[in-house]
């Protein structure tokens, strides 16, 4: 069977070479030029939400400041870690994957996060949840996709009340989300580090939200990992 | 959503339980008695006759939409059915494995529900997903007494299979129009058109590009101005106007249920052999088991060439243009790798003489290239020629602006792959293909290239030139057939020159 770019479907021709004989073959979904696409966030960014900035800009980007001095918010969400940019690309393949359901995108996002999520000290990987309702129209959960590729389990511990979609919302309106989070499971989350996954950091309050409910609920630590910084 | 089987009726359940099963594994799917007592929904009828839609593209309950297939007036059709265990699209045609994937479905509670990434732009249709027909009467169409207002002539080659065209869709019969670039297509429909309105058929007008949607629903308006036209396309607004006549892109007859009772689709040749497969789905799909179906194409495959010489396949020709004017033929001229030398920042000597003639000149030019990497090492050494020169391909986020500006003669000479190869009328311009031997270049290709030449009745002429590194059988009968279609047109008295 020949193996297609799950993006472009150009068929994607195998390795040859000393490598491709004897060391264990990554798996690819993309072809080179889609792979090529990304554009991959190196160089300085913000220490605590990943934003790519310039170094004159000191190491706290304005938007953290701002969250961190707000005695309700600081320190709930350790760290971000995002892989890509936003770019016209992400965009489609996110909009592709999430709202036009195509699931098997997850395994190629999975594996561009692969990499920094070996670098996160952590108990248990969580999947930001989706209403009962937008689960049932969107078929699934994007970031229990994600998890579900990574080859791990998402540890549910968290519910969600059905609102507004978050795209539909000003930014504003996102950054004083009431809590849309509830707490199922308080036990096996005592002491524990956290990773939330979810697709993009846009505001980071939707994050902010869930970890500092589950902070409150008594984890040690939370951080995130998304694959793209909005 | 999964089903359960009560009085022989299928029941919608959202628990897996033992009893429970998804559409796909139905093993037949029951169709209550129509039951003439029940009070229809007429909203419902009207956006589910002729059509197959998801739940999801209706807004109206699941209660409704489920009384209506109880009372006989709605048929659920598997969208995902498996023959031999190989999924097939019963909405698009899909049955290209790599072309399905799997996901754990929130609806039906499967670890693994199988959806076609085919059609996935028009609404995902899974293993669980019902297609909803209207399984009731259809709204008798309002008979028009000859809705056509349109006053222009037809040339005798137009004429001729206006004619046919019309006798096809009264006979419900599969017709090919072969025409010329540059011979008047639309206009051959309208008589036929007219004909059908007039006796309550339904008609649509199937394109592979949108573009094309966009230019002809106007016309059509235009000459039909009394009768709703819907114009379909992704992000259309008339996506639930029930319309006499659509015009709508190959992609939304997805939508499409034994609607129409003539299809007429154009440029069946724009497409590869591969997405072929599902148009020809689709066009099935949506013609009425008693119906027309007119193909319009300047460039037929060989395999309907031959069809055509042997008398398998019913056509007519349209071999000159309508301003009478023969159809330029092209040259070819050998340059040699010309890879190579463009890799060196060097034009083959022939195609930098044919373009620095262009430029004294001052005649606009298309250039076409194999590939977008081509272009982009070409385009600064043609600039050292001239200033006016300018670059497009698909993905190329100014597309449109570069050819209004070509138009505007703002730019002297366009470079370009083979998204310009249709469609694009531009007035008195020279044509050149570097790189003919490229297998991107199909004889259909190269016909519609050369067709770009000599559109404008006020400019008739013009030069086609392939610059080719080896001769290829594409080019030889790309040439043929134009050279064929110039003698017939001599013979039937259709050009003067």
């Amino acid at each position: 069977m020949t193996i297609n770019c799950l993006i472009c479907h150009a068929e994607l021709l195998p390795l040859l070479g000393w490598s491709a004989l004897f060391l264990k073959e990554k798996p690819r979904y993309l072809c080179d030029v889609c792979q090529a696409k990304w554009e991959r966030i190196n160089g300085h960014t913000c220490k605590r939400c990943d934003r790519p900035m310039s170094e004159e800009d000191g190491d706290t980007c304005f938007d953290c400041i701002r969250w961190e001095k707000d005695a309700v918010w600081a320190d709930c969400l350790t760290r971000n870690h995002s892989i890509v940019e936003y770019n016209d690309f992400c965009k489609e393949v996110i909009a592709r994957f999430k709202y036009r359901g195509d699931y098997i995108l997850a395994y190629p996002i999975a594996e561009m996060m692969k990499g920094s999520l070996l670098t996160i000290e952590y108990d248990f990987l969580v999947a930001i949840p989706l209403s009962t309702e937008r689960q049932y129209e969107r078929g699934f959960n994007q970031s229990e996709a994600i998890i579900t590729a990574l080859g791990e389990q998402s540890l549910s511990v968290l519910t969600r009340i059905h609102t507004e979609k978050q795209s539909k919302k000003s930014r504003a309106e996102r950054i004083h989300l009431p809590q849309v989070f509830q707490l199922v499971e308080r036990a096996v989350i005592q002491e524990k580090s956290l990773v939330l996954i979810d697709d993009i950091y846009t505001t980071g309050s939707t994050l902010r939200n869930a970890a500092k409910l589950l902070i409150e609920a008594g984890a040690k630590k939370v951080s995130s990992l998304t694959i793209a910084r909005g | 959503m999964r089903f359960i089987v009560k009085n022989n009726r299928l029941h919608p359940v959202y628990e897996k339980t033992a009893q429970s099963f998804i559409l796909s594994n139905a093993p037949s799917i029951p169709q209550p008695q129509m039951n003439t007592q029940y009070p229809i929904n007429e909203d419902l009828q009207t956006l589910l006759q002729g059509k197959q839609l998801l739940h999801d593209d209706l807004t109206h309950p699941y209660e409704l939409i489920q009384e209506h297939y109880e009372n006989g007036y709605l048929q659920y059709r598997k969208s995902i059915a498996f023959e031999k265990n190989k999924p097939v699209c019963r909405r698009c045609g899909n049955t290209n494995p790599s072309l399905f994937a799997q996901f754990p479905c929130a609806r039906c509670q499967e670890e693994a529900c199988t959806y076609c990434r085919n059609c996935l732009m028009m609404g995902r249709v899974s293993s669980c997903t019902p297609l909803l027909s209207w399984a009731g009467p259809i709204i008798p169409p309002e008979t028009i007494d000859s809705p056509l207002q349109w006053d222009g002539q037809l040339s005798a080659g137009q004429k001729k299979a206006s004619n046919e065209v019309t006798q096809a869709i009264m006979e419900n019969k599969n017709f090919l129009v072969w025409a010329v670039c540059g011979a008047g297509k639309t206009e051959v429909l309208f008589a036929g058109i007219n004909e059908a309105i007039r006796q309550g058929k339904r008609v649509c007008i199937a394109t592979p590009r949108t573009d094309v949607v966009l230019e002809l629903a106007p016309r059509f308006k235009k000459a039909f101005p009394t009768i709703p036209i819907a114009a379909l396309y992704g992000g259309s607004e008339d996506r639930h106007l029930h319309a006499q006549l659509t015009i709508a892109t190959t992609h939304q007859l997805f939508r499409f249920y034994q609607a129409f009772d003539s299809l007429i689709v154009d440029e069946v040749d724009a497409f590869p052999y591969s997405n072929d497969e599902t148009l020809q789905y689709a066009v099935q799909q949506a013609r009425k088991p008693t119906s027309s179906i007119i193909y319009l194409t300047a460039t037929p495959s060989e395999q309907w060439q031959g069809e055509c010489r042997i008398g398998k396949r019913a056509y007519v020709t349209i071999p000159a243009r309508f301003h009478r004017s023969s159809l330029p033929v092209p040259g070819f001229t050998w340059c040699g790798n010309w890879e190579k030398a463009i890799n060196k920042n060097v034009l083959p000597s022939s195609v930098k003489r044919w373009l620095k003639e262009r430029i004294d000149a001052d005649k606009q030019t298309l250039l076409f290239l194999p590939k977008i990497s081509n272009m982009k090492k070409i385009l600064p050494i043609v600039q050292t020629l001239h200033p006016k020169v300018a670059a497009v391909h698909a993905e190329d986020p100014a597309r449109k602006e570069k050819v209004l500006s070509m138009r505007k003669k703002e730019i002297l000479i366009l470079l370009t792959t083979t998204i310009l190869e249709r469609g694009v009328t531009l007035p008195n311009i020279d044509v050149a293909v570097l790189g003919a031997e490229n297998r991107i270049f199909t004889e259909s290709a190269l016909v519609q290239i050369a067709g770009r030449v000599g559109r404008k009745a006020e400019a008739p002429t013009g030069t086609i030139t392939f610059f080719h590194y080896g001769k290829t059988r594409a080019m030889v009968r790309a040439r043929k057939q134009i050279v064929n279609m110039n003698i017939e047109a001599k013979k039937k008295g259709l050009i003067d020159d």
